[in-house]
Parts: C-alpha cells; structure tokens; sequence
C-alpha cells in the first residue's frame, strides 16, 4: 500500500485533539484515522470570511482566524478573487485559495465536468491558470499556449512560438514549462529557445516576444514568470550547460529589458552596490563573484534562476533562489562559489541587490536553492516577524526574517546524511566530511539525491492550519565525479550518478509542516517521489497528483485521504482552483509525466542503464509499468 | 565555410574525399579508408525505408572500426570527451534518446550513426562534424553501435566500473530496484 497511511509526527494543539487522545504509535492508526474522519469535521468548519466587494484586486483580506501556532498570510494578502491568475496563486507563493465549497465533507463527491488533450508526450509541470471565464495552460516545448471556455473547455484559441527544434537539446531534465502569468489583460510566458512572450488574453495575439539567451551558450527557459509592478521578472536554466545564471527583469509594457543581474562574476554584473547588506559575513565584500572562483570559471559557473520568485509589495523586495554551480565535480571550482545555492532579495524597480543567504557555499551534490519561499508572517521568540519560509533542495526548511535575510531556523524536513544541520552563527552548512565528493571518487548512499529532499514541486501555506504542505522526495545516491570538458552548448556536469528510494523504500513523501514549532505534523509516503505541486483551501481540503496517475485530495488537518481520482498519465504539474461564472468552485489539474523524475517515461529511456537521466533513471525504472506518457488538463467539480 | 565544405563533401565521391577533409582542415591519421556515408545514392544514406518505385541496391557501409576491441574502447573514450555521455549517459539516454533498446529514430546503420554525429538531428543533437575528426567519428560510432543489444559481441552498458555494481555503501533504502528488464 502507497499513500495510504498517514504518520501524525506531532501534535496539533486547537482543531485535533484526537491527536493529543491519541497520540502517533502505528498500533492505533486506524483508530486514528477513523476518528480523523469525526474530529476533522467537527473541528474545520469555521467559514472563511466571505468577500464582499467587486473590485477584489485592489482589497486586502480580512485575516483569516488565528491559528495555535500564529503562523499566517502576510497582511497585504489580496482578496479572494476567484480566480487564479499566477502559478503560485500570489506573490506570497502561498497556493492557497479562499474557496471553501469544496470542502471536507463534499470532496469525495469531486466529478471530472471536462478534459482537453495537449497532444505532447513531454511532462506537464505548468498550473492552469484561471482568469474571468477563460483557462490559459502553456504546454511543455513546443509551448502552446491554449485559452479554454472554463465552461465546458471549448478551445477558443491557441498562441504558438514555434520554439527552435534544437533547444530540445539544452534541456537537462526534460522539455518541461512550469506556467505563464497574466496581468493587465496579458499572459506571459517564457519559451524554452529563451524567449520571453506576452499574448493578448483576449486575443490570442503576440504583444511582443523578446529574446533573452543562446541555445549554443547551452541556455534555456522552463521557469514560470512572476509579474508585479511594470516587471515580468524571469530567469534562465542550463546549471548543468556551464551557462551563468541570469535574473531579467522586463518592462510589462514593451517587452524591453528593464534590468539583468547575474549571479556569477563582479558585483556590477550581479547588481550588488551600495544597498547590499547581507546579514552574515562570509556574503559581505568586493567582487566575491569573481573571487570565489578559480580564475575565470566564474564564467561558465552555474546560478541559473529556474525555480519561483515570490514578492513583498510592502518592503518592495523581490525574493529567488539561484542554481548550482558547474560543474557539479566540485573540483573544479574550489571556493565559495557566489552567488551560487543561495536567495537573493531585490529591489523590484532596479534589481539592486538587499540581501543575500547562501545555503550551499561550494555545492557538491547539485543542491540549487531555486525552490519556492513563502512570504508569512509569524511570531518569533515573542516577536512578530515578517518570514519567508524556504523549503530546501538540501532538505532543511530555513525560517528566514525576509526584511534581512537573518535564519531563524533551518531543520531537516526529510531524511539528510551530507549535513548534520546549518550554523545559525554563520549560516554555513554543517557538513558530513564522508559525503564529499570529488574528482574519481565514488561516494555511496548521499542523501539526499541531486533532485534534493525537495525539487521544483512547489508546496502550500494554509493560514486555517499555519501548516505548510510540501510534496518532495525521498531519495539518495551514488555519486562520482569524473573530468568535465567544456564544450558550449553540451552538459557541463563531470559526474556519474545513481539514485535510489531512501530509508523505508518509498520514494516521495508528502508532509505537513510546523514552521514554527519546526516540525512536521504529518507525512504521508508516496511510492514515487511526489513531483507535483500542492494546492491549500479554504475547504480544508489539500489537493496533490502522483506519478502513478493519482489526483489526491487529503484533510489538511489530519492528512487522511478524502478523495482520489486516476488520471490518464502521471501528474508533475500544479493544482489550481477557481470560482466559475456559474458562481461553482472547480479544479484544475494537468497530467502527463515527465520531468526530471519522469524522464523513463516521456523519454522512452532504457531502464537498463542507471545512471541515464542524470541517475534518475536508476531510482524509477518500474514507472513506465505505472504510467504512459501524454497531457491533459482535467477540470473537476461537485455534482 | 564548414557548410561548404560539407555539401562539397555530400556530393563527392569516395576518391575525392581525402582532398575535401584536408581542405577543411580535417587530418586524416590512419591508413584507413573512410566510406562515405553522407552519399545520397548508399542505402545507409536513406533514413526511409520506403523508395518510391523500384527499390533500389546499394553496397553496404561498413564502419571501420566494426568489431575491432581498441578502436570501440578509444570510441567509448571519445563519447565522454565530447559530452555524449551528458546527454545519452551510458546508452540509457537522458536528453538524448537511449541506444539499448531496439528503437532507433534515425537508423542503427554504420552510416546512420556517423550521419547523426555528424550533421546533427534536428531534435537537439549538436551537429559535431566540424569538432571531432571523422576518424574519431567512426570510433565513437562503433562504440555506439556496440552498445546495441542486438550486437552478439556487445559491450556491457555501463562504461565504466565502479557506479554499476548495484549493491554496497551504508543504503538503509530497500524499495523497488531493478523493475522492468529488457
Ligand atoms: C546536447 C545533448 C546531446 C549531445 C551532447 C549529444 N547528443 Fe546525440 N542526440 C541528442 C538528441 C536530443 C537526439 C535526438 C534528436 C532527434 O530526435 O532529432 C540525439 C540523437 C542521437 C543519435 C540518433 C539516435 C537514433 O535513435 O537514431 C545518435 C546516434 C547520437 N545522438 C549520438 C551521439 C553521439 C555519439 C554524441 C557525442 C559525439 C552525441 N550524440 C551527443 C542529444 C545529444
């Protein structure tokens, strides 16, 4: 049995107490369960506040009630409005939705109302987005963009870049597109030749399309833009093409670049100056770009920005993490590696640098920091403070104060051997000596594996719990670092990999978390790595899709399982949610495998070599006997 | 100036070939002959099946390199050198296609293999015929080719040792491994 059973970690003090009654020993599981079922809905029902004005873009939301551990929305959140205009649902990244129709009580009652076919075998990571009546969903290469009647998912009309056949080739890990953003009538999205693109939402037609880097550098584009302001804020992938990592910010209106900031070489490059003040002292001094690198390595050094960008409109901070370091043979670049594996934070309006964290100073396991942050308030030691929290490729989740970049906290999510925790003091990691690795050296069992306790699946913040909710991984790996030759425009990585599932076998995990108390409240075990995103509700209801075709839904007090439905193919993509015209809450969810974790099957690739797909391949060669390839978005609703 | 030298290279004969690669500054250091797989008229050229009207026979293309021990493992060198590896791994594939497996889009032919390094796919296969000397070619082609299943005398897929053996290290993980087999 997978994903059936919930392991309750601790315990929740207002809505539960049947988990104080009951504690967590195995031997009562199911009496647990059952009594989740009571308990879950005599203690979750309190109703969301109700919005109440017609022009919702421009209101803040009432709080939502208080929750035990004070962890919440930050106090600019907007109104619900319904719709679901971003990937990550807000600048707040928090995923969460106000819509409570769906709920508890009714979720088992979820129908499919309609279903549009992509036609592509490549894996789906993108959200459909949801703005008035119309769906937007942007497909992996060649990136099509279709706008779909949320009625009855009637085409009304497709936009095609016609990406370059060969970018196809600068894709590490599938030709993946993890979702467009709309503001002031415009979609916007990037393609995977390096192009950044904005769509009339009415239309269908080409605003303008500015290109933004070189397949022959090795570049490419997957990640989902973020708007805000005048600012359509993207970044490159390719740390595994010996590309140097780029943020750009472009202007909404006319497609012109408005500011780059690299995140390798001088501080010029990196729009470091005069407002930088990184909290800790290893971030602070000239040059440190250039510095930490053997002599010009720099230059072909990694720090791509592939991952979520979230934004405080109050601080006017833009906050992203930045990619490994090339190659992933650590040899190769003895230092510190900056501004590689670490978070920076903007000004929005010119890109200056504010503050930086680094979470890995010379990668050696390929753990980039491009993960989501979540913007939440919360108290802190007896003080409120203004928080992101960071869940790490490393496995440890930062507590970060988002207004200086100081760690308040950094604990392990998930099983962790290369470190045994983060020093507060300095910031560093502190490393297991045993799990280095280097050049023809082979190091057994690394946990986590390169796709980290956690990769790009995004998790939710539901301000009703104060729980985060993380769909990640449990693997480890092999690892051996081999030369590396730098030829533009071919993998950079000097390392031969095998992964495989981490303690207990299974190999995806999906946890409620406490960022206060630091701890998870509830996990529950997936046999594949869980590669999608999560989505919260108002209903207290969690959504969440599996590699094995599962669309779950679970209580987002309890973690029981309330609803699950099989979909065509695996699911890699982000959940959303909307009010329809009809006034109804609906769901929308993408399948069709791929992605890293799902190369096997979208690449048709030989299960009989281990180390293809990065290593992947060696830790999921029975997916294929699972799930075929091939995407489509899936609406659902109540009878 | 490469594509030049290409096409001329495409519409040449076998007897002009030497002169055309040494004009491209492409050094030719064996005694070896090397075919010409890029002819139109070679069977091996074809990436159909299918010939409207009459089919027609050509002489086969054989790589030089065909079953000879030193030449695929200088091949299987190459393949590293040049990034194969970081796109196709050990013959598994990743972002390129695998070789293990009988499915190959654009022939398993001597020539199909050269053509596919060489001029590239459109696909996103880097087209390497102005970065790796043809002889080179042939050797990192044989050493694909040998990684065919099919191949009686077939090397073993994983390329080199220590990463292959399954079993070893402190691993606490006992999910599923192995799976599905071809
Ligand atoms: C940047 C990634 C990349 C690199 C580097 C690369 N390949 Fe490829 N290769 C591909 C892709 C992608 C395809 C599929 C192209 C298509 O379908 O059009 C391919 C196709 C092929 C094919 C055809 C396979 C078939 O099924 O017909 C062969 C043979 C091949 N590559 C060999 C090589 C060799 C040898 C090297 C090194 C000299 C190499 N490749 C380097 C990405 C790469």
């Amino acid at each position: 049995m997978w994903g059936g059973q919930v392991q309750f970690l601790h315990q929740l003090s207002c809505r539960a107490d049947f988990v104080k009654r009951w504690g967590a020993r195995p031997a009562v599981r199911t009496a647990l369960l059952a009594s989740a079922l009571l308990v879950a809905g005599g203690c979750q029902r309190e109703p969301a506040p109700r919005p109440t004005a017609a022009t919702p873009e421009q209101r803040t939301a009432a709080p939502e009630p208080r929750t035990a551990n004070g962890v919440r929305e930050a106090a600019w959140t907007k109104e619900e409005d319904g719709q679901w205009a971003m990937a990550a649902k807000n600048w707040a990244n928090t995923r969460y939705s106000r819509l409570d129709q769906i709920n508890t009580g009714n979720v088992n009652q979820l129908r499919q109302v309609w279903s549009f076919n992509t036609g592509i075998a490549a894996g789906h990571e993108a959200a459909p987005l949801v703005v008035g009546d119309t769906m937007y969903v942007v497909t992996p290469y060649p990136n099509v963009l279709y706008a779909l009647d949320v009625r009855d998912g009637g085409l009304r009309w497709s936009y095609r870049p016609r990406p370059v056949r060969a970018a196809q080739g600068v894709a590490c890990c599938d030709v993946v597109n993890r979702g467009a953003a709309y503001a002031d009538g415009r979609i916007f999205f990037n393609t995977l030749d390096n192009h950044t693109v904005a769509v009339d939402a009415k239309s269908g037609k080409e605003v303008w399309k500015t290109k933004l880097g070189d397949i022959n550098l090795g570049e490419s584009m997957t990640m989902a833009p973020l708007v805000a302001g005048n600012r359509v804020l993207v970044g490159n992938s390719g740390g595994e093409f010996g590309v140097r990592g780029w943020i750009t910010a472009l202007e909404a209106g006319s497609g012109k670049i408005a500011w780059r900031a690299y995140h390798t070489g001088p501080d010029k490059d990196a729009l470091i100056g005069a407002d930088f003040r990184p909290f800790y002292a290893g971030d602070r001094g000239e040059d440190l770009g250039v510095k930490t690198w053997p002599p010009g390595q720099w230059k072909i050094g990694g720090g791509t920005v592939w991952g979520w960008i979230s934004y405080d409109p109050e601080l006017d901070m833009v906050y992203y993490g930045t990619g490994n370091p090339g190659p992933w043979n650590p040899e190769l670049r003895e230092g510190d590696n900056k501004w590689t594996c670490g978070l920076f934070a903007r000004r929005l309006s010119d890109g200056a640098a504010i503050w930086f964290v680094q979470f890995v100073p010379h990668d050696e396991h390929d753990y980039d920091g491009v993960n989501e942050s979540i913007l939440v308030d919360m108290p802190w030691r007896g003080e409120e403070r203004k928080v992101l929290l960071h869940p790490e490729r490393t496995g440890f989740m930062y507590v970060i104060d988002r207004t200086n970049g100081e760690i308040l906290s950094a604990e392990p999510f998930a099983h962790t051997n290369w470190a045994t925790g983060v020093d507060l003091q300095t910031s560093r990691p502190i490393k297991n000596e045993e799990k280095a690795t280097g050049l023809g050296k082979v190091v057994r069992n690394v946990c986590p594996a390169a796709p980290g306790a956690k990769d790009w699946q995004p998790s939710a913040f539901s301000p009703r719990t104060g729980l985060l909710y993380i769909p990640h991984n449990n693997l480890c790996m092999d690892f051996e670092g081999l030369e590396a030759n730098y030829i533009a425009g071919t993998p950079y990585v000097g390392a031969e990999v095998k992964m495989m599932p981490g303690p207990s076998g299974h190999r995806g995990e999906f946890t409620a978390w406490d960022p206060a108390a630091a701890k998870a409240v509830w996990k529950i075990e997936e046999r594949f790595p869980a590669w999608s995103g999560a989505l919260a509700t108002a209903g207290d209801v969690v959504f969440y899709g599996t590699m094995d075709r599962w669309f779950k839904a679970v209580n987002a007090v309890t973690g029981q399982n309330l609803w699950q439905h099989r979909l065509g193919s695996g699911i890699v993509s982000q959940p959303s949610t909307f009010r329809g015209p009809d006034g109804k809450q609906y769901l929308a969810v993408m399948s069709g495998v791929g992605g890293w974790a799902g190369a096997i099957v979208s690449g048709q690739l030989s299960a009989e070599d281990g180390t293809g797909a990065l290593g992947f391949v060696n830790a999921m060669k029975d997916l294929p006997e699972h799930t075929a390839a091939g995407g489509a978005v899936h609406v659902f609703a109540l009878p | 100036m490469f594509l030049r030298c290409r096409s001329g290279f495409l519409a040449a004969g076998i007897g002009v070939l030497t002169v055309l690669a040494a004009s491209c500054e492409r050094r030719e250091t064996s005694e070896r002959r090397m075919p010409a797989p890029g002819r139109l008229d070679t069977p091996a050229g074809l990436e159909s099946g299918l010939q409207p009207g009459a089919a027609i026979v050509f002489p086969e293309i054989r790589n030089p390199y065909e079953g000879d021990a030193s030449g695929i493992s200088e091949g299987r060198r190459l393949y590293q050198w040049y990034n194969c590896s970081g796109c196709h791994f050990n013959g598994g594939g990743g972002i390129g296609p695998p070789f293990l497996d009988a499915d190959w889009i654009y022939g398993r032919e001597p020539a199909n293999i050269f053509n596919s390094i060489v001029r590239g796919r459109p696909n996103g296969m880097p087209a390497y015929g102005r970065r790796i000397p043809e002889q080179q070619v042939w050797q990192i082609a044989a050493y694909v080719a040998s990684l065919d299943p099919r191949q009686p005398d077939r090397a073993p897929p994983g390329a080199r040792e220590p990463l292959v053996q399954e079993e070893g290290g402190d691993r606490e993980g006992t999910g599923p491994r192995g799976g599905q087999q071809r």
